[in-house]
C-alpha cells in the first residue's frame, strides 16, 4: 500500500492536479470521478485568488535521500526477542519516515524540503491481536517507546517523534491487522481489527449488504483504530452517529494489560464509560486492536441535492431550523461564498454547447432573476439515503424549510460534484505548494448563536494576521458548515496563502494558525471537533478541559502507562 | 526565493486621490479590499490646495506619518502596559481651519450639499424606528421583560409597553432635515462667536478610514454644549457619517430644541438609572444594537457631564463598558475608540460655570433661556481646535488582557454582571482615553498668562509678566504641552490679544495687569470676597488646562519641599501619599504610582530642576525657580485641601450628606477669608470640595454609605487627623499675599 501512495504529499501517486500541455488544470489518475478532466477555469481562480504565477515554482526532491535519515539505532535485546516472535518488522529508511508523520502542513513542507530530527527507528507489522500483546510485552520489558500508526493522515502532529526520545522508537503499523473477525446480523455488529482502512471496512460489509455509514473525508486511507483514538466524526453522522455513537466494544491492548468489558450492548451504568478513555487516548495509552463496530444495511437509494441562499446568515439560519426540527439529511453542509467560488472554478470542461447554454441559463435565474449576488451568495449540499419513498418525503421537507429561508434548490449534480470535492481538494495542496502556496483546514464546534460571529471573526483574524506578518497578498480565508447538532455546529476552516516574499513560510504559517485557534476560542467555539488534539493543539489543553480535568487525564495515563512506554507524548 | 513583489505597506497614498470605486478585476492583492476604503476629501476642494501651497512637503510628510488607524499606539504586545506616555516631543498634526471656507461661500448652499457619507461595511441602513422596534424585540430585552412579568406579576405586555416609552423617550430620529438646518444655523453662529475652528485634517481622514473598517466610538473631551453640536458640524463638513450622541435628558426640557436635537442625532438617557433593570436593558441593548451593526459613529463624553473647570473629570465607566461589550462577546471583531480633544480658547459657559462653582445654581436648560443667552452672540470666544487623536484599537488593547473568555458559559443575551477582570480593564481603557484626550488639547498662550497671573495677584507687571510667560512658554513645551502659538507672534502680542480676549477676567492698567474683581465699588465685605472668588475661579478655568500637564513634575517638587529630604524612597512616598489625595482632582493611570513618579522626575531632570542618583533625589541650583513655580501652581490645591479637611475634622457632623456637605464647607471657607486668615480662594469651588471628599472616601477616611435617596458619609476622624497632620507639617507655611503689598 505505501507504494501506491506519495511519499511526499496526500493520497495516491496517480492522482494529482498538473498543469497540462495547455496551460490548463488538469486532474490525474482514473480513482476520482474528476479524473482526467480539464479544468479550463480553475488556472485563473489560482491566479486570481492567490497571485500566484506560474512562472514561480519550486520542485519536491524527486525522492528521498536515505543519506539524510536519522540512523536506526535499535535496543539490540529487544530486536532479539522481537526476532524471536517471528514478527515481521523493517530499519529501512523509506518504511521509518513513511512513519514519521502526519498530513501537518509543515510535516508535508518537512518532506519536500528538509529532514525530520527523530523518526522511528524500526517499523513492527502484527498481523493479529497477541502479536500486539507480545510487542507491547516486550517494550515494557525493554523499555522502549511505541507509536502507534494506523492511516498516518493525522493532522494533529499526533505521529511525531518527540525529538528528545532517547530510547528507541517503534512504530506499530497496524495494516495488517484489517480483517473482519465476525458480523452479527441479528444485533447488527460486527468485530474489525482496528488497522483496516475505512474504504475496506466498507467494501468488504458491502459483500454481505452492510456498511458501517462512517465516513469520515479521509476515508481513503484513514483506519478503524485512528478514528477510535482520535474521537473521528463521520460525514453522515446524522444518521449513523459518529465514532463514540458507533462503537459497542473496543479492545486495546496496554502496558498494565488488556482493557476490554464482559460483554457487547448498547448501553451499560457501570461508571464512568472507559471507552471514553480510550477514545481520543490518541495513542498515548495502548494500541486498539479490535473494535466491535455498528453495522447497517447498505442504503436503497441514495440522493445529492444542493440549495443556493442570497447569503451566509440565511444559510446558517436554515441549517439551525433544520437541526432544530430534526431532519437532517445524512449529510448537509453549507459552503461560504469563497468556497462556492471555488468549487464552481473546478467545474471540469463541459461537453457540448447545450450543458454550457443550461449552466449560463441557470446563472441569469439565480442572479437577475432571483437577484443574488454571485459575490454574497452561498450554497449548501445535501445527501439523502434511506428508502427511496422515504428520501423523496425528506428532501421535500428539506427544501420547504429552504425555501423559507430564501434558499433556491440548485440541483443534484451540483451537490455531488460538492462532495466528490471533498475528497479531491487534498490533493490540492501539493498542486499549490508547487506555487508557492500553502495552506491547511482547521476546524471547530460552535454553539447555533456563535456560528455567524465566529465564521466572521475568525475569518477576519486571518487576514488580518497575514497582513501583519507580511504575507504579500490576501489569503483565501474560507470557511464552511459542516455538521448539524442540536445545540451547535461544526465549522470547517481553509486558510491558504501565497509566501513568495516571506523567509519562513512555515514559521508564520503557524503564528497565523495559533491566532486563528485563539481568536475561535475567544468566539466560544471549541479546541478542535473532531482533528484531535496532538501536539499540535496541546498548550490549550488546560483553558479547555481545566486543571482539574486535566489530571483527572492524567492520572489515568500514570495507572495505565506508568513507564510512558506510548510515549508520543500526544493530548496531555 | 522569489523577490517580494512591491507593495505600499498603507493604502494612504489612496488617500490623496479622488473617489475610487473598488476593481474587482484583476489579481487580487490586497488593494481591492482596502479599495473599499473609498476615501474621499469633500469639503477641502479649494482650501486644501491652498493648504498645501502654503505648507508645501510639511504637510504631505504629516500625512505619511499619520499611519493607518490599525497602527494605533499602544499596539503594545502581549501583557505590555497599556498606558504609557511618550516622553520624546511627539510629532502632531496640524490644523486647518473648517469656518474659513464659510466665509468665503454660502451657508445655504453648504447646508443643502449632497450629503453621502462613508459608512461601515455591509451596512443596510436602516430608520430609526426600526432600530426601535429591533431593540424591542431583542432577546436581550425581552430575556428581562420576562423576567420583571415574573417578578412583579406584571403583564408582559404593560411592561413592554413601558419598554417602548422607555425607547420612545430616548432614541434619536435623525432626519437629514433637521441636520440641513444644523449645519445652516450653526454655520452662522459659529462665524458670530468664533474667530477659527481648527482640526487637524489627518485625524479626520483616520476616522475616515476607522468608520469603514469597524463600529467606531467617538469619545471627546467635554468643556461646553458646544462640544457636541461642534462634532456633529464637523462630521457633516467632512461628509462621514453622522454620529448618534448620548445626551442628558435634560435637554429633552427645553422645547424645539430637545426634538432638533433628537432630529440630529441625539439620544437621551437619565442621570441615574441604577436600580432600574428595565430601562438598563433597553438603554444598553440600544447602544449596543447601533454599535454591532454599525448604525452610526457612537458619541458620548467620558467625563459624564461638563467639566466646570476645563480639567478633565475622572471617567464614568458605565457608557464605556456597555459599548465595550459586543467585543467582549466577539459579537464585533473590533470597536475603534477615538479620543478627541476639544479646546477652547474662550469657554462659553465660563462665568455661569464660576457662579456654579460657588453655589449659585446652574439655570435649568430651557430655550427661553438659550434665547436670552444669544446676547452672547455679539461677543468674541476666539478659537477652537480639535484634535481627532488616532483611533484606538480596542482589540489591541485587550490582546494579553482578557484572556479568560467569561462570556463563552453564558449565553449572550442574558444580563451579565462584568467580571472583575473586565471592570478593571474598562477603567484602564477609561483613563487611557482620557489621558490620550489630554496629551492633544491645544494651550493658547492665555492659559500661561492665566497661571502666571494666578501666582502673582492682585495685580503684576505687565513687562514681567510677558517675559514669565515665555518661560512657561517653555517650561509647558518641555513637559510635552501642545502649546498653539502661532510661529512668529511675539510674546507680547500674544498676551495683548490674551487680554483682549479676556477682559472680562483682567485688563492692564497703568503697565500692571489687573484681575477684574471690583464689580460694585463698596459693597459688603461678603460681596467683595464674593466678586474676587468669581474672578479667580474664572481665571483658574484656563490656568487648569496645564494641570494635567503639570501635575507629575509638580507632585515631585512638592514632595521634595515636603520632605526636606533628598531621599529618593522618602520623596516617592510622599509622591505616592500626594497622588492618592488628588487622585479625583487629577487623571493618573490607575495603579503606575511608580511610573508617575519616574515621568514626573525625568521631566524635572530633563529641564535642570533636579538631579537624580540611584538614591537621591535633589534640586539644582538654578532648579528653585521651577520648583518652586511648580509648587506654588498647585498651592491652591494643597491649602484647600487642607481647609476641607480641617473642616472635616473640626465641623462637621457625624454623618452627612453631599448636599449638606457642600454649604458647610462653603461657610466655613468664606468665614475664614472674610476675616483674612485664608487667601485660598478655590476652596471655595464645589468641584474641589466633591472631589477632596471623594478621595478620603477612595482612602478609607471617609466612609461612603449607600442610603436610598443617595450617598451619605461618616468621618473616621482618626483618618482624616492624619491626612490632615501630613498637610499641616509638612506645608511650608506661605505669608498671606497681601503682606507683601
Amino acid at each position: 500500500r505505501q507504494e501506491l501512495l506519495k511519499w511526499n504529499g496526500w493520497g495516491y501517486n496517480d492522482s494529482k492536479f498538473i498543469f497540462n500541455k495547455k496551460g490548463q488544470v488538469e486532474f490525474t489518475g482514473k480513482r476520482y470521478r474528476l479524473g482526467g478532466m480539464v479544468l479550463p477555469t480553475f488556472k485563473e481562480w489560482i491566479l486570481k485568488t492567490f497571485g500566484a504565477s506560474l512562472e514561480h515554482k519550486t520542485t519536491s526532491r524527486a525522492s528521498l535521500n536515505v543519506n539524510d535519515v536519522p540512523p536506526s539505532i535499535v535496543n539490540e535485546q529487544f530486536l532479539q526477542d522481537l526476532r524471536a516472535t517471528k514478527i515481521s518488522y523493517s530499519q529501512d529508511a523509506e518504511d521509518r519516515v513513511f512513519r514519521a508523520h502526519g498530513h501537518c502542513l509543515h510535516e508535508i513542507f518537512v518532506l519536500r524540503e528538509g529532514m525530520f530530527k527523530r523518526i522511528p527507528d524500526i517499523v513492527v507489522w502484527p498481523v493479529c491481536h497477541e502479536d500486539v500483546v507480545k510487542i507491547v510485552e516486550l517494550a515494557c520489558k525493554h523499555n522502549v517507546c511505541i507509536i502507534p500508526f494506523g492511516g498516518g493522515t493525522s493532522v494533529s502532529s499526533a505521529l511525531e517523534c518527540p525529538e528528545e526520545e532517547k530510547r528507541t522508537i517503534v512504530s506499530l503499523d497496524t495494516s495488517q491487522m484489517n480483517r473482519i473477525l465476525w458480523i452479527d446480523e441479528k444485533n447488527l455488529t460486527a468485530c474489525v481489527e482496528a488497522g483496516i482502512v475505512g474504504q475496506d471496512l466498507e467494501k468488504q460489509l458491502a459483500e454481505s449488504g452492510f456498511c458501517t455509514g462512517h465516513e469520515p473525508d479521509s476515508m481513503e486511507f484513514s483506519s478503524l483504530g485512528g478514528w477510535v483514538a482520535t474521537r473521528a466524526s463521520g460525514m453522515k453522522k446524522n444518521i449513523y452517529g459518529n465514532i463514540e455513537d458507533l462503537v459497542i466494544h473496543i479492545k486495546m491492548v496496554t502496558p498494565r494489560g488488556i482493557v476490554e468489558k464482559n460483554c457487547q450492548v448498547p448501553r451499560m451504568s457501570t461508571g464512568p464509560d472507559i471507552h471514553h478513555f480510550i477514545m481520543g487516548s490518541e495513542g498515548t495509552l495502548g494500541v486498539v486492536t479490535e473494535v466491535t463496530i455498528k453495522i447497517r444495511p447498505v442504503p436503497e437509494y441514495q440522493k445529492y441535492g444542493s440549495v443556493v441562499f442570497p447569503n451566509f446568515e440565511r444559510g446558517v439560519a436554515c441549517l439551525r431550523e433544520v437541526a432544530k426540527q430534526r431532519c437532517a439529511p445524512a449529510s448537509i453542509r453549507l459552503v461560504d461564498n469563497a468556497q462556492f467560488q471555488f468549487g464552481h472554478a473546478l467545474k471540469p470542461q463541459v461537453a457540448s454547447i447545450f450543458t454550457s447554454f443550461l449552466d449560463g441559463l441557470k446563472k441569469f435565474y439565480i442572479t437577475k432573476f432571483k437577484g443574488f449576488d454571485p459575490n454574497i451568495l452561498c450554497v449548501a449540499t445535501l445527501l439523502f439515503e434511506g428508502d427511496r419513498e422515504k428520501v423523496l418525503q425528506h428532501e421535500k421537507q428539506v427544501y420547504d424549510i429552504a425555501t423559507k429561508f430564501g434558499g433556491l434548490a440548485a440541483g443534484e449534480d451540483n451537490g455531488q460534484r460538492g462532495y466528490m470535492l471533498t475528497f479531491v481538494i487534498a490533493y490540492l495542496r501539493d498542486l499549490g505548494l508547487d506555487y508557492y502556496v500553502i495552506g491547511e483546514s482547521f476546524e471547530t464546534s460552535v454553539p447555533w448563536d456563535r456560528v455567524l460571529d465566529l465564521c466572521r471573526n475568525v475569518k477576519e483574524r486571518i487576514v488580518r494576521e497575514c497582513k501583519e506578518k507580511g504575507v504579500q497578498f490576501a489569503p483565501l480565508s474560507t470557511c464552511r458548515v459542516t455538521q448539524t447538532y442540536d445545540a451547535g455546529a461544526c465549522v470547517y476552516f481553509y486558510f491558504a496563502f501565497n509566501y513568495r516574499g516571506i523567509s519562513d513560510p512555515i514559521h508564520v504559517y503557524e503564528q497565523i494558525e495559533r491566532a486563528a485557534r485563539e481568536e475561535i476560542l475567544a468566539n466560544g467555539g471549541s479546541l478542535s471537533h473532531h482533528h484531535g488534539v496532538g501536539k499540535l493543539r496541546k498548550r490549550w489543553m488546560k483553558e479547555s478541559i481545566s486543571d482539574v480535568g486535566l489530571g483527572m487525564l492524567r492520572s489515568v495515563k500514570e495507572y495505565v502507562d506508568p513507564n510512558n512506554i506510548f510515549g508520543n507524548k500526544n493530548l496531555l | 526565493m522569489a523577490p517580494p513583489i512591491a507593495r505600499s505597506p498603507h493604502p494612504l497614498p489612496l488617500l490623496l486621490q479622488r473617489t475610487r470605486r473598488p476593481d474587482q478585476s484583476g489579481a487580487r492583492a490586497w488593494t481591492p479590499r482596502e479599495g473599499a476604503v473609498v476615501v474621499r476629501l469633500p469639503r477641502r476642494g479649494r482650501a486644501n490646495e491652498r493648504g498645501a501651497g502654503r505648507r508645501g512637503g510639511a504637510r504631505r510628510t504629516m500625512a505619511a506619518a499619520a499611519g493607518a488607524p490599525t497602527a494605533a499606539p499602544g499596539r503594545a504586545r502581549r501583557g505590555a502596559p497599556m498606558y504609557s506616555k511618550e516622553l520624546t516631543s511627539k510629532k502632531r498634526d496640524e490644523f486647518e481651519d473648517i469656518l474659513e471656507e464659510r466665509r468665503l461661500s454660502s451657508d445655504l448652499r453648504y447646508a443643502m450639499k449632497c450629503y453621502t457619507p462613508v459608512i461601515y461595511k455591509g451596512l443596510s441602513p436602516c430608520k430609526p424606528n426600526a432600530l426601535k422596534s429591533a431593540v424591542l424585540q431583542s432577546e436581550q430585552v425581552q430575556y428581562v421583560i420576562k423576567q420583571l412579568a415574573k417578578e412583579t406579576g406584571e403583564s408582559v405586555d404593560i411592561i413592554q409597553e413601558e419598554a417602548m416609552e422607555i425607547l420612545d423617550e430616548m432614541g434619536h430620529s435623525m432626519q437629514l432635515g433637521a441636520v440641513r438646518f444644523f449645519a445652516f444655523t450653526l454655520s452662522k453662529i459659529f462665524k458670530q462667536l468664533f474667530q477659527r475652528v481648527c482640526v487637524n485634517e489627518e485625524g479626520m481622514q483616520r476616522l475616515q478610514h476607522a468608520i469603514q473598517e469597524h463600529p467606531v466610538v467617538l469619545l471627546p473631551s467635554h468643556r461646553s454644549y458646544i462640544d457636541f453640536l461642534m462634532l456633529s458640524y464637523l462630521l457633516y463638513t467632512y461628509d462621514l457619517a453622522l454620529p448618534v450622541i448620548a445626551a442628558g435628558i435634560d435637554f429633552l426640557g427645553m422645547k424645539i430644541v430637545g426634538e432638533l436635537l433628537r432630529r440630529a442625532g441625539a439620544f437621551f438617557m437619565r442621570r441615574s438609572f441604577g436600580g432600574n433593570r428595565l430601562y438598563w436593558a433597553v438603554f444598553a441593548e440600544y447602544v449596543k444594537t447601533m454599535l454591532r451593526s454599525g448604525y452610526a459613529p457612537i458619541e458620548f463624553f467620558l467625563e459624564g457631564t461638563r467639566s466646570r473647570t476645563a480639567k478633565t473629570l475622572t471617567p464614568k465607566f458605565g457608557l464605556l463598558s456597555i459599548v465595550m461589550e459586543p467585543f467582549f462577546k466577539r459579537e464585533v471583531f473590533d470597536t475603534y475608540l477615538v479620543p478627541i480633544s476639544i479646546s477652547y480658547e474662550r469657554i462659553l459657559e465660563e462665568s455661569l460655570y464660576a457662579y456654579e462653582l460657588l453655589g449659585v445654581p446652574k439655570p435649568k436648560e430651557s430655550t427661553s433661556g438659550l434665547l436670552k443667552a444669544r446676547r452672547i452672540l455679539s461677543d468674541n470666544f476666539g478659537t477652537i481646535h480639535i484634535y481627532v487623536g488616532q483611533p484606538v484599537s480596542l482589540r489591541t488593547l485587550a490582546s494579553g488582557r482578557i484572556n479568560r473568555c467569561p462570556y463563552n458559559l453564558v449565553p449572550r443575551h442574558l444580563p451579565q454582571k462584568p467580571s472583575e477582570d473586565i471592570q478593571e480593564f474598562v477603567s484602564d481603557v477609561a483613563y487611557k482615553m482620557e489621558l490620550l484626550q489630554i496629551e492633544n488639547m491645544v494651550l493658547s498662550p492665555w492659559v500661561l498668562v492665566s497661571a502666571v497671573l494666578l501666582q502673582n495677584l492682585p495685580a503684576m507687571d505687565f513687562e514681567v509678566l510677558i517675559e514669565k510667560t515665555l518661560w512657561l512658554k517653555g517650561l509647558t513645551q518641555t513637559f510635552g504641552g501642545f502649546i498653539e502659538w502661532p510661529d512668529n507672534l511675539c510674546a507680547k502680542k500674544a498676551v495683548v490679544s490674551g487680554l483682549t480676549l479676556h477682559s472680562n477676567i483682567a485688563c492692564l492698567v497703568d503697565g500692571r495687569v489687573v484681575l477684574n474683581d471690583k464689580g460694585l465699588e463698596d459693597g459688603a465685605i461678603g460681596e467683595v470676597v464674593f466678586r474676587r472668588a468669581l474672578a479667580i475661579l474664572m481665571c483658574a478655568t484656563y490656568r487648569n488646562q496645564l494641570l494635567n500637564v503639570f501635575v507629575r513634575p509638580s507632585l515631585v517638587a512638592i514632595a521634595l519641599q515636603m520632605t526636606r529630604s533628598f531621599r529618593k524612597e522618602e520623596v516617592y512616598s510622599c509622591f505616592s501619599f500626594l497622588r492618592d489625595i488628588f487622585s479625583e482632582e487629577f487623571i493618573f493611570f490607575p495603579g503606575i504610582s511608580l511610573k508617575d513618579f519616574e515621568e514626573g522626575c525625568f521631566l524635572l531632570t530633563k529641564c535642570d530642576a533636579i538631579h537624580t542618583s540611584q538614591q537621591e533625589v535633589y534640586p539644582t541650583d538654578k532648579g528653585s525657580i521651577i520648583v518652586s513655580f511648580l509648587s506654588a501652581m498647585f498651592r491652591p490645591f494643597m491649602e484647600a485641601y487642607q481647609l476641607i479637611f480641617r473642616y472635616l475634622s473640626k465641623e462637621a457632623k457625624e454623618t452627612f450628606t453631599e448636599k449638606q456637605f457642600i454649604p458647610g464647607v462653603r461657610n466655613f471657607v468664606f468665614q475664614l477669608l472674610e476675616k483674612g486668615n485664608t487667601q485660598c480662594y478655590e476652596a471655595l469651588s464645589s468641584d474641589m470640595q466633591k472631589n477632596a471628599l471623594a478621595a478620603l472616601a477612595q482612602v478609607g477616611a471617609v466612609k461612603k454609605k449607600k442610603m436610598s435617596n443617595g450617598f451619605t458619609y461618616s468621618v473616621n476622624q482618626e483618618a482624616v487627623n492624619k491626612v490632615l497632620d501630613m498637610f499641616d507639617t509638612k506645608i511650608p507655611v506661605q505669608k498671606p499675599v497681601a503682606a507683601r503689598l
